[in-house]
């Protein structure tokens, strides 16, 4: 090109440039009728993958597993004190199986799957399916592969399809975890067909190709799916995992500003707003056209953790120094805005649930008293680690705990890390000497809690916390059904050594929060995310 | 020849951003292994990564899945680096450009009345808009913007994006909604798409007219007082003339300058108008990757940047050339 510059020349050039630039993408193009029976649905996360098994996936994206799949079991619905929905733990609902029946050792569970369920393309759900499904879960590795070992899954080789209708699952033990366990999202049943169809050698769970589509049996399909902006879903009308979806459509979109999210749904543009800050939550249930379901979730507790492997927190006085130097109420009333349940001022181990309040209160005379009985009257200076992207209410917290430490003089200074390094920091590496923790388990079980975050190594005790006894209480009541009557007092036990110890000092169990402006039917699920498949618009 | 002076500045990059996106603290194996990742699920993680090789032999992977085009996956978004430059570098631009020829047609304007009378009404009422503009953060004026236009008065439409989710994108050409609109001839999404665009390029707009209008005014006064403005104006030009073609034709080259830079820093810097507005642009997508380490994402937004900025030195030198007769190529 003759680069003698001339202004025409110069448009020339730049026309040319913009083409070049341009990018071929084939796009998907439907029409979308914003009508009566679509819901929309804003969050401030974003959904990176519409297979849940595949390395990466981050939790929002679970939701895709919850709407377009069935699993082979599903919890039931209960009405909360407020009102609102709740999933039901203790009651076992079939999605895919008609029904099922446990050996008398309780090791081979035998589901029958309902022969009128079929895939979204139209062939029918069999027994290959599951076992094809429940494979993958355990082989891809990572997440899925943990989730599943959690419920006694292990090995394909437990997996077997008896024939066309058929399933068994064999344990190596009996456990309680197990059924509950294909109730989560993980093992949620994949179309083996279509999947074979599209795996290579390099590839043989097909993931490149359920990354972007759904081929299950859902109440669901994902038909447009703009990563960063927008997922939607569209309803199947042959569904027959549970009654059919009140909502045609259901549009989420990803707006990451908060303030911008809170207008969208004070003005009514959109129906939902998921996971919304406890502030947002305590101002927008004043008003009147907003409703705000503000549901604890369940198994979950923020807990100041208390490093075993700082030396000054090895002293038991010192520990409870700061338990009662924590001013749990204002913490509760400035952090969470009242949203949640209080876990402090306890009268002692109160029966076998859990979460339940720790017998700490704010006390300064006793902290100061417990620190003079140690051996750091004088006090200590210790980094107090708060996570960037839980800043909302670790930083507040953080706040109040210092200003109260340092009456003791117990000197902090707040350090925050951020997402990507905190995770690393404080479950893997399990080295900050001070931090604030969340934790919450799937498995509605206080033996399942203590597995995760009481058990010496496990990836949740960020305090390197080791104790004999709960070892061996938690190995002994991990797979107890719950009523034998050993197990109330083992886990009793374990709530007594905990309260003791103080690895976690508890402070209370959050609340997840959803605002809707003419959206019916939101149901509270363990795993946090949205199930849309009650959603109607009021 | 200028094409080929970018070549070692191009493979300087590369080899910069491999570097640093190694040097972030944190690591994705554990990032990504889940919620309930066990020691051995991390490293087979970090394994299917690839994070477990030894750093050349990343690198030497890395140049060549460069060479064949392939910038990797983003493990945050779950899709291919280059599919998602693709889609977000036009949203950004569009939104960028926008907000500078809104900023460009009336800072420069505010910038020549300015100078031609300083001290006046006009001196001042640039003097605040521009201070005022510099001094809100692009954040702060958003959500005010949001508020007054959105949520009190309803003029403006949903933040929620590019195109409200009743229109159907139209096909994909450019990138650019508004021009792929116009292509297909769908008035009615092209419409949607301007209601939508108007709020966030306002927001930068107001930002971006600070650096302008302050250098047009500057350059232009010392134009007017130069020598030969006094020349043109004793042999009796009219004062049309002498402020177009000759003092403001001079006072452009710094202008234009600017601009190439407010250009560069905006399309990096508007992660905060495209956060307020739900815009899916590139500088969110840079943000998100950054706090998750994700490796491929970061080093594919910094070369993208890079190939971007030697393309913009390109142009703006061209345009140099064309303003001022001084400089050419071919007199070299």
């Amino acid at each position: 090109m003759d680069i003698t510059p001339s202004r025409r020349g110069f448009l020339k050039l730049g026309a040319s440039g913009a083409v070049i630039a341009a990018s071929q993408l084939p796009f998907l193009k439907y029409a979308q009728a914003a009508g009566e029976e679509t819901v929309v649905v804003v969050m401030g996360q974003t959904i990176n993958s519409l297979d849940l098994h595949r390395t990466g996936t981050n939790r929002p994206s679970y939701q895709v597993a919850v709407n377009c799949y069935d699993r082979l079991v599903s919890f039931g619905t209960k009405e909360m004190p407020d009102g609102s929905l709740s999933y039901d733990y203790s009651v076992i609902e079939p999605e895919l199986a008609e029904s099922w029946t446990v050996s008398d050792d309780g090791t081979v569970y035998t589901f029958k799957i309902k022969p009128e369920a079929r895939f979204q393309d139209g062939s029918k759900v069999t027994a290959h399916d599951v076992k094809w499904s429940f494979d993958r879960a355990v082989s891809v590795g990572g997440f899925p592969t943990v989730q599943m070992k959690a419920g006694g899954l292990e090995r394909p080789d437990q997996f077997a399809a008896v024939d066309d209708e058929t399933f068994t699952v064999t344990l190596d033990e009996a456990s309680k975890l197990a059924l509950p366990d294909l109730a989560v999202p993980v093992p949620f049943i994949l179309n083996s067909a279509v999947a074979r169809a599209n795996a290579t050698e390099a590839d043989p769970w097909a993931m490149e190709f359920v990354h972007k589509n759904t081929i299950g049996s859902g109440a669901f399909k994902v038909v447009r799916w703009d990563p960063g902006q927008q997922l939607v879903y569209e309803r199947n009308d042959d569904w027959t995992g549970g009654p059919l979806p009140g909502a045609k459509r259901v549009v989420l979109r990803e707006v990451p500003s908060q303030s911008t999210r809170r207008a969208l749904i004070e003005r009514g543009d959109v129906q939902l707003s998921y996971n919304i800050p406890n502030k947002d939550a305590a101002e927008l249930d004043a008003m009147d056209d907003v409703a705000v379901y503000s549901t604890p979730i369940e198994n979950a507790i923020y807990v100041v953790s208390l490093n075993y492997d700082f030396e000054p927190f090895q002293d038991p006085d010192v520990r409870k120094a700061v338990a009662y130097a924590i001013p749990y109420e204002q913490i509760f009333k400035t952090a969470a805005y009242g949203r949640g349940v209080p876990m402090w001022g306890g009268k002692g181990v109160d029966g076998p649930a859990w979460p339940q309040p720790s017998p700490y209160e704010y006390n300064l005379d006793k902290a100061k008293a417990h620190l003079e009985k140690s051996g750091f009257a004088n006090g200590f200076e210790v980094p107090f680690s708060i996570d960037l992207s839980q800043a909302d209410w670790m930083e507040p917290t953080a706040l109040l705990i210092q200003e109260n430490l340092a009456k003791l003089g117990i000197t902090t200074q707040i350090d925050k890390i951020p997402g990507a390094n905190w995770r690393t920091a404080s479950l893997v590496e399990k080295r900050l000497p001070l931090a604030l923790e969340t934790f919450g388990g799937w498995l509605n079980y206080p033996c399942y809690y203590f597995f995760w975050a009481y058990l010496d190594g496990h990836l949740f005790n960020s305090s390197n916390y080791k104790n004999d006894e709960i070892e061996a209480l938690v190995a002994k009541t991990l797979k107890m059904p719950v009523d034998n009557p050993e197990y109330a007092p083992a886990v009793q036990r374990m709530f007594e050594i905990a309260f003791e110890d103080l690895p976690r000092i508890p402070l209370w169990q959050p609340a997840l929060n959803v605002a809707s402006n003419g959206a019916e039917g939101y149901e509270y699920w363990f795993h946090r995310e949205l199930d849309a498949r009650k959603l109607t618009k009021a | 020849m200028r094409l080929a002076q970018a070549i070692p500045v191009v493979l300087g990059v590369v080899l910069v951003s491999f570097l640093l996106t190694r040097a972030l603290p944190g690591d994705p194996a554990a990032y990504f292994a889940g919620d309930a990742a066990t020691p051995e699920s991390i490293a087979a993680t970090r394994a299917k990564l690839g994070l477990d090789k030894s750093m050349p032999e990343q690198f030497l992977r890395y140049c060549g899945d460069l060479l064949r085009g392939d910038l990797g996956q983003s493990l945050s978004t779950g899709q291919p680096v280059l599919d998602e430059l693709t889609r977000r570098l036009p949203a950004s631009l569009e939104l960028t450009l926008t907000a500078l020829l809104i900023s460009c047609g009336i800072a420069v304007p505010l910038g020549v009345l300015a100078a031609t009378r300083p001290g006046s009404w006009v001196d001042h009422l640039c003097r605040v808009l521009v201070t005022a503009g510099v001094s809100l953060p692009t954040f702060f004026t958003g959500v005010v913007l949001i508020y007054v236009f959105y949520y009190l008065t309803g003029w403006a439409p949903s933040p929620l994006g590019r195109l409200d989710f009743i229109y159907i994108e139209p096909p994909t050409v450019t990138g650019f909604l508004l021009i792929d609109a116009a292509l297909d001839g769908d008035g009615e999404t092209w419409a949607a798409a301007l209601r939508q665009l108007i709020l966030p390029a306002l927001t930068l707009a107001l930002f971006t007219m600070a650096p302008i209008a302050r250098m047009t005014r500057a350059a232009m006064l010392s134009a007017l007082s130069s020598d030969f403005i006094r020349t043109a104006r004793a042999a009796g030009l009219t004062s049309r003339k002498v402020l177009f073609a000759y003092a403001f034709r001079n006072a452009l080259l710094p202008v234009v300058t600017t601009l190439g830079m407010v250009f560069s820093f905006t399309l990096g810097a508007n992660v905060l108008v495209e956060k307020v507005f739900a815009w899916p642009g590139i500088g969110s997508f840079a943000v998100e990757a950054l706090v998750a380490s994700d490796y491929a994402a970061v080093q594919g937004f910094v070369l993208c940047m890079a190939l971007l900025f030697v393309a913009l030195n390109l142009v703006i030198d061209m345009a140099y050339s064309l303003i001022d007769p001084r400089i050419g190529f071919d007199s070299k």
